[in-house]
């Protein structure tokens, strides 16, 4: 299973811009090197990082894309800021080679 | 006179009290940038094994039987376990380090296959247990039974290998501090371990670091879990009493 470490700042205040940090556990294979009997390791990419949210109107729009190539290092690390102006929930989604798909889902709460 | 003499001495005394222990970690060597991703949780990689960890900690095997079952909470039953492995082992007569008391666990009270200790599985619980411990100062027991080890350890560290013809003790003793290929020689304190290596770009524990620095110096590296390991692990884990455990550490 796919771990992954996402980190929102509690006590949000309506207006504020908060820093959003997502880490996933990607082995992020080039593609380019040779395993330990000389045969080429296939590529095994994450391709596209997004976060989406959708606010009181359940729309869901994405406040932040990434394009995610080889030279990216394992573990992929991403860290966005987001101004909160409504409650609602965040929606990451992975999406890279073999089929690789992961969404994780938070729910963003404004302190009352 | 007098009382200006032993005033002298009193310093004297006082701040040799405080310079003795001059050992480092490999930590304060690290570029900035490198301390950032220790220090903060929420971006050390290596918490996402902490994390699996976790979740293995109470997950239940063949037999029904969970870590939890037998430890309970982690975070009082582990705290400072990870600080005094290697420990002798009862159960198998030689010392053992932590990853290999776990394999002992599930093979006697889980009913479970042994997992090589390279394993993601192994080192994700490793690692769980080993954060239970961050900031005790490394323990090794004073145990008479581990006497043996810890001087075959302290010999291998002092004995030269390899085609490049270097021990332990020429790099990480005589010249830590300086310069190698653009790297500072650490003094060779396991007090990360598991850790999050960017070179490996991956968790991996001090059996691997060890088998790294005997490929570097072109010496055949003892098989993972040997006798001769585990004695370095034990002299190690002595030459490094009374520092802080930093696990999950990231190094470069």
């Amino acid at each position: 299973m796919t771990r992954t470490l996402i980190t929102i700042p509690p006590n949000i205040t309506r207006g504020e811009i908060i820093g959003i940090r997502v880490l996933i556990q990607h082995p992020m294979e080039t593609g380019y090197r040779r395993g330990s009997d000389g045969a080429m390791l296939a590529r095994n990419l994450i391709r596209r990082f997004n976060c989406e949210f959708a606010g009181d109107d359940k729309k869901r729009t994405v406040i932040f894309n990434a394009n995610l190539h080889a030279a990216i290092a394992a573990n992929p690390y991403v860290s966005f800021s987001f101004r909160v102006d409504s409650p609602g929930a965040l929606f990451f989604n992975w999406v890279g080679d073999n089929g690789f798909t992961h969404v994780e889902t938070r729910a963003l709460a404004l302190r009352a | 006179m007098n009382q200006v003499i032993l005033f002298f001495m009193a310093l004297l005394m006082f701040t040799t009290a405080f310079a003795a222990d001059t050992r480092q970690s490999g930590y304060s060597q690290m570029r900035p940038e490198t301390r950032a991703l220790q220090d903060d949780d929420t971006q050390n990689p290596a918490m996402l094994w902490v994390e699996e960890g976790r979740s293995l900690w109470s997950k239940n095997a063949a037999n029904g039987k969970s870590c939890a079952d037998c430890h309970g909470e982690a975070s009082k039953s582990m705290r400072g376990v990870a600080a005094r492995y290697p420990q002798f082992s009862s159960a198998v007569k030689r010392p053992v380090n932590l990853a290999q008391q776990i394999n002992i666990c599930r093979t006697t009270k889980q009913n479970n296959t042994a997992i090589p200790l390279d394993d993601q599985t192994l080192l994700s619980l490793e690692s769980y247990v080993a954060h239970q411990s961050r900031g005790l100062p490394i323990s090794p027991p004073t145990d008479k039974r581990l006497n043996a080890a810890n001087r075959l350890g302290e010999k291998l560290f002092h004995q030269r290998i390899g085609q490049l013809d270097l021990s332990c003790k020429d790099c990480h003793t005589d010249n830590a501090g300086k310069s190698l290929a653009g790297n500072i020689i650490p003094e060779a304190h396991p007090t990360g371990y598991p850790l999050y290596r960017l070179e490996w770009q991956s968790v991996g524990g001090l059996q691997r670091r060890l088998r790294n620095c005997m490929v570097g110096v072109r010496a055949e590296p003892y098989p993972a879990g040997s006798a001769e390991m585990v004695a370095l692990e034990v002299y190690l884990a002595a030459r490094a009493r009374g520092m802080k455990m930093e696990s999950p550490a990231v190094r470069p």
